[in-house]
């Protein structure tokens, strides 16, 4: 549950059955994204349409804001605000002390996790049941969601027999099958017993006065329809203007979510239950939530990262998120879009090694829902950091060596030299194609700090240059 | 006061003030597709066997009843008390309960049936999906609490898709507090990815067309 950033990346990366773990999981992601596609201008045209929608209504979040308050308000609803997760808190104890509410059902919902929710409702003396079968395990397990979809991504089936056995008392089960009927078992009398259930929202539909939520168990179904108070937690920005625009939204999100062209469970709720309704809550109450969005808002270089729809693709495809897992990264949302929008929640001097845990493929932007530019961003955030002067005494080295870099590279002569030098320098002793040490030129001071964790190919025997000239003579050159 | 300060904060960061009116939406992506009724039918069934439902087309109420009443269980059924199950005859059938408006007793017969028979207001050919309002007549907890699921839906009902479904529901909240969309079994891959049905909703689903 410890929010702090783990630097030990090697205890992910020397696990062998974890790498392994994450590895198949996420390219079983990516798999089932791609089969799940349509034609390939089709689809650009619910991204471009997507966006289109989600720049207009941000542009014009006050507006819809107001608009969506007053419809969910017209039909019985209550709508509050909170600047941060202890107002939510507040808000949630006082409705339970109110209601004389002592269990709480929640499902899935990284909003809550991003505010560590749970926690906050246990000081005030609330029990709080995760429903959501991966974050069933990672709550018994105690630890945080290991990616935006997946949360126990990174657990077996044998970890989660061990962890069942453990905590819930139960006969040894090592099929999920099994696993899966002893958490219905369990989650059921949780459900029929809870006093509130507590859900995010993926979408909030302004001009119709709904939450919107996507899943695929029925447990979101059962907290938001079986209590009888519903509480909806939700970031302003999930804000768009009509139920029309989530043909295109349900359309993207399912496909780069799980490569479902509709996940199982969508509902659409737009108030308590009417006058005449066999079922459902008898108050529904949806938070407002910023946490740190308005400060993004206020960015217009990076606010787009605002028209996240939480489908984790970005994290399926980082090379990075691949190697490093979930949970090496400072906050809940982790991947590209996690590098992106924690220094805005927590600031850059909190992590300035962040915006670089990124290779700049741009794989994330090419599968992005809604087109964020996150390496361009990432690219910004680098900018910022080295301004700010958060790297320290590295930054003013890193400046030094460039700028030797640069004039060494308008003389043509001189790099030539140094070329050769370093080639001379370096050979391949051991024959195994990669050095496995740095020269010892390169094994001082800060850049020594730079080659310890990285491999060198050794230099080629003759330059480039070398092999130009021999063309040039040869008469090929032309 | 958290409002005032949220929203003031918006209004900030983008520049507006209160009450400043807003530029038009761009306009919704909505396509619906010529498909005529036998091919809506096909897509529609194979849509939902390749979700691992099962698919009935029933020529008549009766031939809708009688698949019905196989898929009686023991433990017994929970009906809603739809116009469409009741002109099938499907709400008058021995182990079928119908006509709880109690919600407390309505759940708790939820709980304990065997199977759940609903109808469906809408459904959508490409996705397998089926389109559930809430109302005096179909209730959320039918199709959720019990094990196995039966909808029956008129072929009448059948559309393309998504977008003709927003194209004649432009805003769903003007008819229901609630509307839920069913796409196959409930189902969940959060151990190691595998497919496992029937974690929280029914496992197993079955759509009859009359």
């Amino acid at each position: 549950m410890d929010p702090s950033l783990d630097r030990n990346f090697s205890k992910t990366i020397g696990n062998a059955a974890l790498q392994e773990a994450i590895y198949s999981a996420t390219g079983r992601l990516v798999e089932k994204r791609r089969s799940a596609l349509p034609a390939p201008a089709v689809f650009e045209s619910w991204r471009e349409q997507a966006r289109l929608v989600k720049q207009h209504t941000l542009e014009n979040l006050d507006h819809y804001l107001e608009r969506l308050e007053a419809n969910l308000t017209a039909r019985g609803a209550k709508v509050v605000y909170a600047r941060g997760g202890g107002e939510v808190a507040d808000y949630l104890a006082g409705l339970a002390k109110e209601k004389e509410a002592r269990l709480v059902v929640k499902s899935k919902s990284m909003t809550t996790e991003e505010i560590h929710l749970n926690g906050l409702l246990e000081d005030a003396r609330l029990e709080v049941v995760e429903t959501d079968l991966g974050e069933f395990i990672v709550q018994l397990a105690r630890e945080r969601p290991y990616h935006i979809v997946a949360p126990a991504l990174h657990k077996t089936r044998y970890d989660v027999a061990d962890l069942f056995t453990r905590t819930l008392n139960v006969e040894r089960e090592n099929l999920p099958e099994k696993q899966t009927k002893i958490a219905r078992r369990v989650l059921r009398e949780k459900f029929l017993a809870a006093d509130i259930g507590v859900t995010g929202a993926n979408f909030l539909v302004a001009e119709s006065g709904a939450i919107v939520l996507v899943e695929n168990e029925g447990n979101a179904r059962l907290s938001s329809s079986a209590p009888r108070v519903h509480v909806a937690i939700a970031g302003i920005e999930k804000v768009i203007p009509r139920a029309q625009d989530l043909a295109v939204f349900l359309k993207l999100l399912g496909r780069s979510a799980t490569g479902q062209p509709l996940t199982v469970y969508t509902s659409y709720l737009s108030g308590p239950r009417r006058a005449g309704e066999l079922d459902g809550p008898d108050e529904l109450h949806l938070v407002l939530l910023d946490n740190g969005r308005t400060k993004l808002l206020a960015d217009r270089n990076k606010r787009e990262a605002l028209y996240c729809i939480r489908c984790g693709a970005c994290l399926n495809h980082c090379p990075v998120y691949r190697k490093i897992g979930g949970h090496h990264y400072p906050w809940v949302y982790s991947g590209p879009i996690g590098a992106v929008i924690t220094p805005h929640f927590m600031g850059i001097h909190e992590e300035p090694w962040l915006p670089y845990a990124s290779s700049l493929c741009g794989a994330c932007a090419e599968v992005c829902p809604v087109k964020i530019d996150l390496p361009g961003a990432l690219l910004k955030l680098r900018q910022e950091t080295v301004k700010a002067e958060v790297g320290g005494v590295h930054g003013r080295w890193e400046r030094l060596a460039f700028r030797f870099w640069a004039w060494l590279m308008c003389r043509p002569r001189l790099y030539e030299m140094a070329g050769l030098m370093i080639s001379m320098l370096s050979r391949d002793r051991e024959g195994a194609g990669w050095m496995r040490s740095a020269p010892w030129l390169m094994n001082f001071g800060p850049l020594r700090a730079w080659s310890a964790g990285r491999d060198l190919p050794p230099p080629p025997g003759r330059s480039f240059r070398a092999m130009w000239r021999a063309r040039l003579k040869s008469g090929k050159g032309d | 006061m958290s409002r005032d300060h949220v929203l003031h904060r918006i209004r900030t960061a983008t520049g507006r003030s209160a009450g400043q009116p807003c530029a038009e939406a761009p306009a919704p992506l909505l396509q619906i597709p010529g498909v005529d009724m036998q091919a809506r039918i096909q897509m529609f069934a194979q849509a939902i066997e390749s979700l691992a439902g099962k698919f009935h087309r029933a020529p008549t109420p009766e031939a809708a009843r009688a698949y019905a009443a196989a898929l009686i269980p023991e433990t017994g059924a929970i009906a809603s008390p739809a116009p469409l199950l009741a002109d099938c005859g499907i709400t008058q059938l021995p182990g079928v309960e119908t006509g709880i408006t109690e919600r407390r007793a309505l759940r708790a017969a939820c709980a304990r049936a065997g199977l759940g028979i609903t109808s469906a207001d809408y459904a959508l050919a490409d996705t397998g999906t089926l389109v559930m309002l809430s109302s005096p007549r179909e209730a959320r907890m039918i199709s959720l609490l019990p094990p196995v699921h039966l909808a029956v839906v008129s072929a009448a009902n059948l559309l393309t898709g998504l977008d003709e479904l927003f194209t004649v529901l432009p805003d769903p909240a003007a008819a229901t507090s609630a509307m839920v969309l069913i796409t196959g079994p409930s189902r969940t891959a959060d151990i190691e990815q595998i497919l496992v049905r029937g974690v929280h909703g029914p496992g197993e689903i079955h759509v009859v067309l009359v």
